[in-house]
């Protein structure tokens, strides 16, 4: 209980030192230190948590009592915090949704209906591999955060310097994750939601320019329309089912009871996850400064909605929530990954491949058997992992050369090698063959075909060519070779070095202990979280291959390495229809003048762009949510009646 | 275990002689439509020779390591088919060595094998999703009855009794499509070309000289074996007559992909995409909906 009490409320702490921390070097020390702090106490955490059968703290008491006073007293600051921008920036919408929300909250509370004697905290194996992430990738952001945004102030004198609020809102939101993924009590989760939602949208509008303020105010409303989606499922449950924690809900007897409080919560699951339609929002969020945009999403926000999903998964397997959840997450794998063959702006390419992984593991989540659930974790990991390091190269690339796009990447391996390579590891972590992408797509995909359902094969299919298209596009951008191209003189940081490297020795650990990995953590998880013995996913002859393989990308580059620097070659020059000026990068144009050689990617704007397919496919899942939460509705009362 | 590894060894040291001669029988028989009297059917083993002994002009190391690791994978997914093991990691593994061949080609920055690359990706995006469909179309075929669906290739074969085709006769006609794309003949053979007297030269592999073509050469005899025998996939059965029908069908099939080649003039990478997936959607997708409904 110790630590987990300590994770929760240490950030806070953290966050209320930072706003008093004006100096730079000050501010580096504090987050430095608290960023390892969090680290080691998620490691003894976990070292206490993980070999249990999942430990309860905090039932009914005076302490939880005085908890739920705070909570709420927070709430109210919140929605008047958030009333009081909304009237300011005239997006009344917002406040409005605010209000509503709170207010149906606050009457449960005070109307006594929300009194619960169950546990409020709830610490399994789950919530370990989340705090693990959350303390790990989070802190590491923050970390890589404080050299960033010197940099960026430099380079942005426009932007006014809010680092006394920018710091402490980073941690305030790492603190929020860990009360929302060690929370048992559905209240409480609602009430870390709320906080994730709100310290995200105040994230986005750092700049306070009105694209950023626009853009805020679109996650703010998305969110807060899960949210309210969110309160109306814990309305039912406390009042309907006399159920207030989330286990009682997903282990509860009768599954048709139960049917609509899910599909309420997979409603909000689907929000905090950018689904389609909600996508905006996360792309949105890109106005933000990197660290933003690492941090939801990789180790936060996002991965709130896809944590839920994976805990309601039992609940939805063969259910109609689990085939809304399926659906909306499947297609919006297809979708997105074609949006991000359309996009040159590496962080918008990275947005969308993040809200087609989400898709992935939504999809997974929804069809709730062993195997997909094996994946979704296994995908979570790498996704968080992969991501966050990728949105901090971008950054960094950003900050050394002027610009995230990629075409301006063209060649990067050689002007900036060390940036390059992280590039290299995260693409090839996201999507090479033997790394987790595959290994966890493939599983997703048997699991798809057993379950009949060949609709989400036929998404993973065209999903996963327009995946490969992005990607490889972007890997050969930035390896290609220009013969004497000048290194790019970059300032980054040590801070943000730490990160990398720590992010890309993660990565490489990952995927080397894959194996093991399933073997010694995701099994026994998916065991607890279906309450079986065992569980095995991974059969012993697909493991024997994956070695094989995993030893041949590492071998093959090392052994091809050695023999190229036995080969003597005298450097050449492509041939360019016989108009070179003598380097590689000139030819000599019709009037005999030398012209600089320039080599676009393709980005299939006509066929796959965001004015042609944005529209028909955010109708098409609205009208699949509506029909699906419609639907159950109907069965329900069809039940009653 | 011990039939994997002997499938294994014969592909690895047999599929580039079975390669080379159909590469050879694959040119006579064009002369022959053509009207010609074409080279000698060992041509493309005298061409690999010659090669090898020429110099190696590179324009930067990285494509020497990107060929190698194109070669290697693309051997390494004939070896795990003809080994008998998962149909899905084939698949992927494909992927990832198609990938390795775009990479060669890109990291010259020569304007002609960076457009062959780009349009190789195209050719990638248009395949990808019935290659992975025809493993699927395996796994619903092999699930009928009272047997669980299995990815395995062994078991894919001697599950029944039945050849698969019969099964799967739409994935099949839509994984002959995406053979034309796989073979590089014409009208997909839009990324490379057997001719350099054209827009986009010699395409993907405009930067390649001597050995490391010869090695290029080598691994599409490599990856022609592996893909004929995926056709052979669709006949073999339990049964002893499948062996000889299935040598069959690969032969009619690639005759059917040399006179197509013959007839037809190259189209745009567009109308390539479109075709190779409305066929996946219409015979591919429809062909598995209608066997999951047993």
């Amino acid at each position: 209980m110790g630590f987990a009490a300590f994770l929760i409320l240490f950030p806070f702490l953290a966050a209320a030192v930072l706003i008093f921390t004006k100096n730079n070097s000050a501010r580096k020390a504090v987050v430095f230190s608290s960023g390892i702090i969090i680290m080691a106490a998620a490691v003894l955490f976990s070292v206490r948590e993980f070999p249990g059968s999942g430990n309860a703290y905090l039932g009914q008491s005076h302490l939880t009592h005085r908890i739920d006073n705070i909570m709420l007293a927070a709430e109210l600051f919140l929605m008047a915090l958030v009333v009081v921008l909304s009237v300011k920036h005239r997006k009344y919408y917002a406040g409005l949704l605010s209000v509503i929300g709170t207010a149906a909250m606050t009457w449960l509370e005070v109307s006594g209906r929300a009194a619960t004697d169950e546990a409020h905290i709830y610490c399994d194996k789950l919530t370990v591999i989340m705090c693990l992430i959350i303390a790990f990738i989070g802190s590491l952001i923050c970390i890589y955060a404080v050299g960033y945004m010197v940099d960026y102030h430099n380079h942005h004198t426009e932007y006014r310097d809010r680092r006394t609020f920018f710091f402490p809102m980073l941690f305030v939101f790492l603190g929020a994750m860990f009360g929302l993924v060690m929370s048992a009590n559905l209240n409480w989760i609602y009430f870390f939601w709320e906080v994730t939602s709100i310290s995200s949208f105040l994230l986005i509008g750092y700049t306070r320019t009105k694209k950023a303020i626009d853009n805020s105010f679109r996650a703010l409303w998305m969110n807060l329309l899960g949210g309210l989606g969110f309160a109306a499922a814990i309305i039912y449950s406390a009042i309907m089912l006399d159920v207030t924690t989330l286990s009682g809900l997903v282990n509860h007897g009768t599954p048709s009871l139960i049917l609509i409080p899910v599909i309420l919560l997979a409603f909000a699951a689907l929000t905090k996850s950018a689904q389609l339609p909600f996508s905006k929002w996360l792309l949105g969020a890109m106005v933000a400064p990197t660290p933003t945009s690492a941090l939801l999403h990789s180790a936060t926000m996002v991965k709130a909605g896809v944590y839920l999903l994976i805990r309601l998964a039992p609940a939805m397997h063969g259910e109609l929530s689990g085939t809304m959840t399926s659906l909306v997450g499947g297609f919006t794998f297809l979708i997105a990954s074609m949006l991000a063959i359309t996009v040159s702006d590496g962080k918008k390419v990275l947005a969308y491949s993040t809200i087609s992984n989400l898709g992935l593991i939504t999809a997974c989540a929804g069809v709730g058997t062993k195997e997909t659930v094996w994946a979704a974790v296994l995908l979570l990991m790498f996704h968080a992992v992969s991501k966050s390091m990728m949105f901090q190269a971008v950054g960094a690339i950003e900050n050394a050369t002027g610009s995230r796009n990629i075409e301006d990447m063209h060649g990067l391996i050689m002007s900036a090698p060390f940036l390059a390579f992280v590039m290299v590891i995260g693409i090839a972590g996201m999507f090479l063959a033997p790394f987790g992408m595959l290994i966890s797509k493939w599983a997703a995909l048997k699991a798809f075909i057993d379950a009949d359902n060949i609709v989400l094969v036929l998404f993973i299919a065209f999903g996963s060519a327009t995946t490969m298209l992005y990607w490889t596009k972007w890997l050969a951008k930035i390896l290609v070779c220009k013969a004497h191209s000048h290194k790019v003189y970059h300032r980054t940081a040590g801070g943000e070095w730490l990160s990398l490297l720590s992010h890309a020795f993660m990565m490489i650990m990952l995927c080397l202990l894959l194996p093991t990995i399933s073997i010694a953590v995701v099994e026994p998880l998916l065991a607890q979280l279906y309450n079986v013995k065992s569980v095995s996913v991974l059969a012993p002859e697909d493991l024997v291959i994956m070695v094989i393989m995993l030893v041949m990308v590492f071998v093959i580059p090392v052994v091809a390495r050695v023999l190229t620097s036995r080969i003597n070659t005298t450097p050449n020059l492509e041939y360019m229809g016989g108009v070179n000026q003598g380097d590689d990068r000139h030819f000599e144009d019709s009037f005999g003048n030398p012209k600089n050689m320039y080599l676009s990617g393709w980005y299939l704007e006509d066929y796959f762009g965001e004015k042609k397919i944005w529209l028909p496919s955010a109708a098409i899942s609205v009208v699949m949510i509506v029909a699906f939460i419609g639907l159950s509705v109907g069965t329900l009362s069809g039940g009653v009646i | 275990m011990v039939g994997s590894m002997i499938g294994i060894v014969l592909y690895l040291v047999f599929a580039p002689f079975v390669g080379g001669l159909i590469s050879g029988i694959d040119r006579k028989l064009t002369a022959r439509m053509q009207g010609r009297i074409g080279p000698p059917l060992l041509q493309p083993f005298y061409d690999v020779r010659k090669l090898i002994n020429k110099e190696i002009l590179l324009i930067n190391n990285m494509q020497f390591l990107f060929a190698w690791c194109f070669v290697i994978f693309i051997a390494f997914t004939g070896a795990l088919f003809y080994g008998g093991v998962n149909i899905l990691l084939v698949v992927f593994v494909l992927t990832t060595a198609a990938m390795f061949l775009v990479l060669e080609a890109t990291t010259t920055n020569s304007p002609f094998s960076v457009m062959g690359a780009n349009r190789e990706m195209m050719q990638m995006l248009s395949y990808e999703p019935m290659v992975l469909l025809t493993a699927v179309g395996f796994y619903v075929a092999t699930g009928i009855g009272p047997h669980d669906g299995t990815f395995n290739i062994s078991e894919i074969i001697t599950h029944s009794d039945i050849p698969n085709v019969v099964y799967l006769p739409g994935v099949f006609i839509g994984y002959l499509y995406i053979l034309t794309i796989k073979l590089r003949k014409s009208p997909f053979d839009i990324s490379m070309s057997h001719h350099a007297h054209q827009e986009m030269v010699k395409g993907i592999t405009t930067e390649l000289t001597g050995g490391m073509m010869a090695l290029i050469e080598i691994s599409h005899w490599y990856e022609n074996v592996f893909l004929l025998g995926l056709v052979a996939l669709f006949i073999l059965c339990s049964k002893w007559w499948s062996i000889p029908l299935a040598l069959i069908v690969c032969a009619a099939a690639f005759f059917l992909e040399v006179l197509i080649d013959n007839t037809s003039a190259r189209v745009k990478w567009d109308l390539m995409l479109k075709s190779a997936w409305i066929i996946t959607l219409v015979f591919g997708a429809i062909n598995i909906f209608i066997l999951q409904m047993f």
